[in-house]
């Protein structure tokens, strides 16, 4: 894999220059010719040069990244402090999110959330959390950052964590009794985890 | 050649020559008749005068039932999608009024002054970027479309559904967007070598949010401000959405807000438990961004009437994630035999391109279809060759042949071939 060029800020490494075009180096290796031997470095010119850019974008601080920076990966890296129980999100669940999800997440009128676990390969695949989401991760985020869809981030972080335990407990992916946090979530084992065959696009050569 | 170009068929069905309306003659003529006052026989708007359009130019209302089909979803207040009446549509363009939309928990009201989009993640700086910062940037235009992947998804069901080209196929449009490069920001914002994904978060009340290949996000990838020469309509981002040529419409996250460069890709809610593609074997498809090679004709189409046997045009529109339109197929007799249809216009890459083809209708029951090969040889699946690659009930990625069959009474409905 060729390693990708790291272009500094303009401000830093290059003058960008009003009406100057700015050009990519890149670094290739290239067979060498008959002659000579070993390899030789060719530097490129990107024929495609980008024009130069204001490069008016404000440093981003830390409290303003922290602000906006919701997702969670797999990995569970941002997840936030504190803990919710099952049994918590039981309660939750009840009051906030059976109206549309249906009991213990049965489904109607919104999505089925629970069941349908090894459904996938049948004539009538059920397609749910526990059935199909690969990742625990993706509960807490989801919760955190949608729902309920009348009044999205009104959960507090512990509510989150209770009900990601609450919903996994349904189908026995997490015990009855089970509490959550940022260092137990991402190691929730999802029954569909291999699941999923990547065909993400790749670059063309 | 050996081509016929006369008005002789060159496939099954009455189909004609693709230049056979060119190569036709004209001719005309007119009578006239002394008047007194020339007005008398005249229409009223050639003998008042009237005053100037409004501010913002409309549809004329002779043509205002020409809209949007909204379908929300009984039970899910805030979550639906409205289709592009295709329909009602000439050319390659969609007015920005009539663009397909498909949003997830409503379309926010974003004051650009309180907009910004922040870069951070694996790059050595980050960054903040208001409207007005961005308005200074160079920027580009290109006329790309837009389709969901749930576009035409009704068609795998085991009855042919009934609805208009836009009810079935509305979840496409066609604009010419405006913004900056991705790659000017993320250059200015230096991206790390150990990135290869960028998480796409949306300001909208559902947090939007998907993952994108770094490399696309370098490649052609447009932070897009303006839809049609205007400022982005509310309903496809404003003021700012992300947008990815030739990748499933859900990527191209709307209301953009937040952009992380990250190793790999975060797994967010719509990229695992929606726009997976259940596979025969219980397994899906993840990150199946790419969209394939389609088209499907509009005129005539569901909800319009033949007014007896003769000569009309058969159009419609084919395009493909993977470039451009190589040819167009169109067959009057149920794909027992084709011809090429004309490519009208310019062929652009990742855009909608429109195709035509004159037709001598005899009257009789006839099946059209058509069928899009591009650029990289990629050709329409037939439905049966399609459904068998997938589990059931999956309806993302749907592009195989579509028909219309034309009743002796002239009317025209869906039908599975």
């Amino acid at each position: 894999m060729s390693e990708r060029p790291f272009s500094g800020h303009p401000g830093e490494s290059r003058d960008p220059g009003f009406f100057r075009s700015v050009v990519r180096v890149a670094k290739t290796w290239v067979p060498a010719s008959a002659g000579m031997t070993g390899m030789v470095a060719i530097p490129l010119l990107a024929l495609a040069a980008a024009p130069p850019s204001p490069g008016l974008g404000r440093p981003a601080t830390p409290a303003e990244i922290a602000a906006v920076d919701i997702s969670i990966p797999p990995s569970g890296a941002g997840l936030p402090a504190g803990s919710g129980s099952a049994v918590q999100g039981a309660a939750i669940f009840s009051e906030k999110c059976q109206s549309c999800h249906g009991a213990a997440g049965a489904g109607g009128p919104m999505d089925r959330l629970t069941g349908g676990v090894g459904s996938l390969a049948t004539p009538t695949p059920v397609k749910t959390v526990a059935s199909y989401w690969p990742y625990a991760t993706t509960v807490f985020d989801y919760i955190r950052r949608a729902m309920p869809l009348t009044a999205p981030q009104s959960l507090t972080d512990d509510e989150t964590y209770a009900l990601t335990a609450y919903l996994l407990s349904v189908d026995g992916i997490v015990a009855k009794d089970a509490v959550l946090d940022a260092a137990s979530l991402p190691k929730v084992a999802m029954p569909n985890r291999g699941g999923f065959v990547d065909v993400s696009p790749k670059k063309p050569r | 050649m050996g081509e016929r170009e006369t008005d002789e068929p060159v496939a099954g069905g009455g189909l004609l020559h693709r230049r056979a309306f060119l190569t036709a003659g004209a001719v005309a003529a007119s009578t006239g008749a002394a008047h007194a006052s020339i007005g008398a026989g005249s229409p009223p708007w050639m003998t008042t005068m009237t005053g100037p359009g409004p501010g913002y130019g409309l549809p004329s209302h002779w043509a205002a039932e020409t809209k949007r089909v909204f379908q929300a979803l009984p039970g899910r207040p805030g979550t639906g999608a409205s289709r592009t009446p295709h329909q009602a549509l000439e050319g390659t363009i969609t007015p920005a009024g009539l663009h397909f939309e498909r949003h997830h928990n409503g379309v926010p009201d974003i004051d650009p002054a309180k907009h910004e989009l922040v870069i951070h993640g694996l790059v050595r700086r980050p960054l903040v970027f208001t409207l007005d910062n961005l308005m200074r940037y160079p920027m580009v235009s290109r006329i790309r479309y837009v389709e969901c992947s749930g576009n035409s998804g009704g068609f795998i069901a085991k009855d042919a559904p009934q609805g208009t080209a836009g009810q079935l196929n509305g979840l496409l449009s066609c604009s010419d967007w405006t913004g900056v490069k991705l790659s000017t920001l993320l250059d200015e914002a230096g991206v790390d070598p150990k990135a290869d994904w960028v998480l796409a978060e949306g300001a909208d009340a559902a947090g939007m949010s998907r993952s994108v290949p770094l490399w696309k996000c370098m490649d052609d990838a447009v932070i897009a401000l303006f839809q049609n020469g205007e400022a982005i309509r509310p309903e496809q981002g404003y003021p700012m959405r992300l947008l990815l040529p030739g990748y499933e419409g859900n990527a191209n996250v709307k209301w953009l807000r937040r952009l992380k460069v990250t190793a790999g890709p975060t797994y967010a809610k719509d990229e695992t438990s929606k726009y997976t593609d259940l596979l025969p074997d219980g397994r899906a498809r993840i990150f199946s961004l790419d969209l394939g090679v389609k088209s499907f004709i509009t005129k005539p189409s569901f909800g319009m009437t033949m007014r007896g046997a003769g000569v009309y045009e058969i159009a419609g529109l084919a395009w493909t994630g993977a470039g451009r339109v190589a040819r167009v197929d169109v067959s009057a007799d149920g794909g027992k035999s084709w011809a090429e249809a004309a490519l009208d216009g310019e062929r652009l890459s990742k855009s909608l391109t429109r195709f035509r083809l004159p037709w001598r209708w005899d009257g009789g029951p006839a099946v059209l279809l058509s069928r899009a090969h591009d650029e990289t040889r990629a050709v329409q699946p037939t439905r049966d060759a399609w459904l068998a690659q997938f589990g059931p009930g999956q309806g993302y990625h749907y592009n195989a042949i579509q028909a219309w069959a034309v009743g002796s009474d002239g009317n025209v409905r869906s039908v599975h071939v």
